[in-house]
C-alpha cells in the first residue's frame, strides 16, 4: 500500500513538473550523429550549439532548452529523431544535421509536423526544395561544385581529373554531379569516374586504376574518414596529383589519420580565421571558442554557432513560438551578421554567402582564396 | 598488364587479411558448429586494445601488440564462457542468436567506452615502407599478413592434427558426449578453441588496422561479414578451405573494381552474390566435405 501512495506521489510529482518546465523553457530539438561514422561531425556541431547558447540562453523571456537526440549517422534514425522530437518532446524548431543524407528524411518529417528547421551544414539542395519550413545558413553543392572545378580548372590549371564519389552519401554524389558538369564546361576533362560506399576500407583497385591515367586532379566530395583512406592509400599507389574535395574534408580527423598523406589537399568550406569574410562577430566567437575549448575553432562549430542564432533571432522577430510566424521570421532574413559571414537567405531558403578555398600545409589548413557567389 | 600485376598484389593484400580472419571462424566452426558472429567484434577489440597499449600505457609496440592479443583471446573465452557454454546443450538457433546478441553488445559497449568517434591508429615506420618493384608498389603490410596467414595456417594445422589438445579438438567435433565419456576435458578444450580463434582475430584486427589506420567500434562489422563469406566459401569448418576462400574473395573484390570499375559502388553486393551462388549450388564449399547429418 505504502508503494502505492509513493508511486502515485511521484507520478504527480512527475506530471507537475513537466508542466512547470513546459511554462518556463522554450524546447529546440537538435537531431546530430553523436554514434557512428560521422560521430566527429556530431561533436564539432555540438561545439557550436553549446557556445552560442551559452552566450544567448534565453529568447522572449524564456530559458532555451536544447533536447539532443542522437541519430546514429543512420538515415532511419534521422528520421526516427526528428519525430521523436516533434511528437514526444514538442520542440519550437529544430536545429541539425552535420550530412545532407541524415538531413533530407529529417527535413521531411518537420516539414510535415509544419516544425521550422535550420540547417546549418548539409549542402544538397534536396534538404530544403520543397519544403517551407526548412531553411539554412550554408551554401549548396550546385554553388560549391561549381566553384570546386572552376578552381581546379583556372587556378590550377589541371585539365584532366578524376572522381571517386560514395556512392550511399547524397553529398557526395550530388557534389561530384555538379562538379562534373562545370568542369566539362570549362572544357576540362574526367578521365576516370569511380565510386565506393561509405565505411568501405580498401580503394586498392580504385586508385590503381585512377594511379594509371594521366588526371592531374582527384576530385573526392565524401567524408573525412573515408577520404583520409583514400588518401593515404592513393599516394602509397604512387598516385601524384592534387586531391580535391568538398566542405566535408575541413575536419581535424581528416589530417590525424591521414598524416602527411593529406598534405596539399584543397577543399571549399564556409570559413576560415585568415578569411576577409569575417564580421565583428567573429572575433567574439573565436575568443569564446577558444576560451571554451581550448583548441581552434573549426568550420562546422562556426555554422552550427551561426544556425542557432539565426534561429534564436528569427524566434526573438516572430515574437512567438508560432510555427507559421518564425518560418516567415527566417524567410526574410537579411544581412544576418553571423561569425562565419554575413547571411541572407534566398526564395529556396538557402544562405547566399562566399565559399572559402583551403589546402593542407604542413599538416594544417591553411587559406587560399574566396569564391563570391 | 602493370595495372593487372597492381591489382594481382592488391587483391592478395586484401585476400591475406580476410583469411586470417576466416580461418578463426572457421575453426569455432568446425569444432563447436557454431557460426560466431561476434568474431568481427573480437576482430575490433584486437586492434583497441593495441591502440590503448600505445596510447596510455605508453608500451613499446611489439609488446603491446602481444598484451592486445593476449587480452583479446580472454576476451573469447569470456564471451564463450558467458554466452555460449550455457547454451550448450539448448537447440543450435538460441546459441546462434546468443552469438549475434554478443556482436551487438560488443559493438555498443563498443560506442560507449571507446566512443563513437573514429581513432587514427599508429603505424609504425616499418609498416609505413612500401616496396617497389618497376611500375608496382607492395606494401610491407602485404607481405607480413602473408606470411602471418601462412605461419598460423602451419600452427593450426599442427595443433588440430599433430596434438593432444587438437585430437580432443576433432574428437569433440564429432560428438561432444563421447568425448566426454572418454575423459576429454570438454570445457577445457573449447575454451582453448576460443582464444586460439580469437587471438587470430586479433592478430586480423591489427594488421587490418595497420593496413586501414582507422580505428572505430563497427569496424569489424564489415570484415567479419566478409570472413564469413571467405569461410563458407573455402568449405566451413575447413582451416585450409577459409584460407583459400579469403585470397579467393580479396581477389574477386579487387579485380571486379580493377575491370569493371563502373561496378565499384558494388562491390559488397558482389561478395554476397559469391555467398548465395556458393550456397545455392555448392553448400559444401570449394573444399568441403560431404557431413553426414546425424539422426
Amino acid at each position: 500500500m505504502k508503494k502505492k501512495i509513493l508511486f502515485f506521489v511521484l507520478m504527480g510529482l512527475f506530471i507537475l513538473s513537466s508542466v512547470v518546465v513546459a511554462q518556463d523553457v522554450i524546447k529546440i530539438g537538435v537531431f546530430e550523429p553523436m554514434t557512428g561514422p560521422f560521430a566527429v561531425g556530431g561533436e564539432l556541431s555540438m561545439q557550436g550549439y553549446r557556445l552560442a547558447q551559452m552566450q544567448n540562453p534565453t529568447v522572449l523571456g524564456k530559458k532555451i532548452e536544447l533536447v539532443v537526440v542522437d541519430n546514429k549517422s543512420d538515415k532511419v534514425e534521422a528520421a526516427n529523431a526528428v519525430s521523436r522530437l516533434v511528437n514526444h518532446n514538442d520542440v519550437v524548431a529544430i536545429l541539425g544535421s552535420y550530412s545532407s543524407g541524415l538531413t533530407i528524411p529529417g527535413a521531411e518529417v518537420a516539414n510535415k509536423a509544419k516544425v521550422p528547421m535550420v540547417v546549418a551544414t548539409a549542402t544538397n539542395p534536396l534538404v530544403t526544395m520543397g519544403k517551407e519550413y526548412i531553411y539554412r545558413a550554408c551554401f549548396i553543392d550546385p554553388f560549391q561544385g561549381s566553384a570546386l572545378a572552376k578552381y581546379t580548372y583556372n587556378n590550377l590549371g589541371i585539365k584532366k581529373a578524376a572522381m571517386l564519389v560514395d556512392v550511399a552519401q547524397d553529398y557526395s554524389v550530388g557534389l561530384a554531379n555538379f562538379y562534373n558538369r562545370t568542369y566539362k564546361e570549362l572544357g576540362g576533362e574526367i578521365v576516370s569516374n569511380l565510386k565506393y560506399q561509405t565505411g568501405d576500407q580498401d580503394f586498392s583497385a580504385q586508385m590503381t586504376q585512377i594511379t594509371s591515367t594521366d588526371a592531374g586532379a582527384l576530385f573526392f566530395p565524401g567524408y573525412f574518414g573515408d577520404v583520409a583512406l583514400i588518401a593515404t592509400q592513393g599516394r602509397e599507389l604512387g598516385f601524384k596529383g592534387v586531391y580535391m574535395g568538398g566542405d566535408t574534408l575541413d575536419n581535424p580527423k581528416l589530417l590525424e589519420i591521414a598524416g602527411e598523406h593529406a598534405e596539399g589537399v584543397v577543399a571549399t568550406t564556409f570559413y576560415h580565421p585568415d578569411a576577409p569574410a569575417a564580421t565583428e562577430a567573429s572575433q567574439i566567437f573565436i575568443d569564446e571558442f577558444i576560451k571554451e575549448y581550448d583548441e581552434e575553432p573549426n568550420a562546422v562549430s562556426v555554422m552550427t554557432y551561426d544556425a542557432y542564432n539565426l534561429l534564436i533571432s528569427a524566434i526573438e522577430k516572430a515574437g512567438s513560438t508560432d510555427a507559421d510566424a518564425i518560418k516567415d521570421a527566417l524567410a526574410s532574413t537579411e544581412d544576418f551578421v553571423g561569425a562565419g559571414g554575413t547571411i541572407t537567405i534566398d526564395d529556396m531558403g538557402n544562405a547566399i554567402r562566399p565559399a572559402v578555398v583551403i589546402k593542407v600545409v604542413n599538416g594544417e589548413f591553411v587559406y587560399e582564396a574566396t569564391i563570391q557567389p | 598488364m602493370d595495372i593487372f600485376l597492381q591489382n594481382l598484389a592488391n587483391g592478395l593484400s586484401l585476400g591475406s587479411l580476410y583469411a586470417l580472419i576466416a580461418i578463426g571462424y572457421t575453426m569455432v566452426y568446425g569444432i563447436l558448429r557454431l557460426i560466431n558472429f561476434a568474431h568481427g567484434e573480437i576482430f575490433m577489440l584486437g586492434a583497441y586494445f593495441l591502440y590503448y597499449g600505445v596510447l596510455i600505457f605508453n608500451l613499446p609496440w611489439w609488446l603491446s601488440f602481444i598484451v592486445a592479443v593476449i587480452l583479446t583471446a580472454i576476451a573469447g573465452m569470456l564471451t564463450e564462457r558467458f554466452a555460449y557454454r550455457p547454451l550448450r546443450k539448448a537447440p543450435r538457433i538460441s546459441i546462434l542468436i546468443s552469438a549475434i546478441g554478443v556482436s551487438f553488445f560488443l559493438q555498443n559497449a563498443g560506442i560507449v567506452v571507446f566512443s563513437g568517434v573514429p581513432k587514427s591508429f599508429h603505424r609504425p615506420a616499418i609498416f609505413d615502407h612500401m616496396f617497389i618493384f618497376g611500375n608496382i608498389r607492395i606494401s610491407s603490410i602485404t607481405f607480413a599478413s602473408i606470411v602471418i596467414s601462412l605461419i598460423f595456417l602451419m600452427g593450426l594445422l599442427f595443433i588440430v592434427y599433430r596434438t593432444k589438445t587438437g585430437l580432443a579438438m576433432r574428437a569433440i567435433s564429432t560428438d561432444i558426449e563421447t568425448a566426454r565419456l572418454m575423459a576429454v576435458n570438454v570445457d577445457q578444450t573449447i575454451s582453448i578453441t576460443f582464444a586460439i580463434g580469437s587471438a587470430l582475430a586479433a592478430v586480423g584486427g591489427i594488421l587490418w588496422a595497420l593496413k586501414y589506420p582507422q580505428i572505430f567500434p563497427l569496424m569489424g562489422m564489415i570484415p567479419g561479414l566478409k570472413a564469413f563469406i571467405a569461410a563458407v566459401l573455402g568449405g566451413i569448418g575447413n582451416i585450409f578451405g577459409a584460407m583459400i576462400g579469403g585470397f579467393i574473395l580479396g581477389m574477386a573484390e579487387i579485380l571486379l573494381v580493377g575491370f569493371m570499375p563502373q561496378l565499384s559502388g558494388y562491390r559488397d553486393a558482389f561478395a554476397f552474390l559469391i555467398l548465395i551462388i556458393i550456397l545455392l549450388f555448392k553448400p559444401d564449399g570449394l573444399m568441403g566435405k560431404n557431413v553426414q547429418e546425424k539422426v
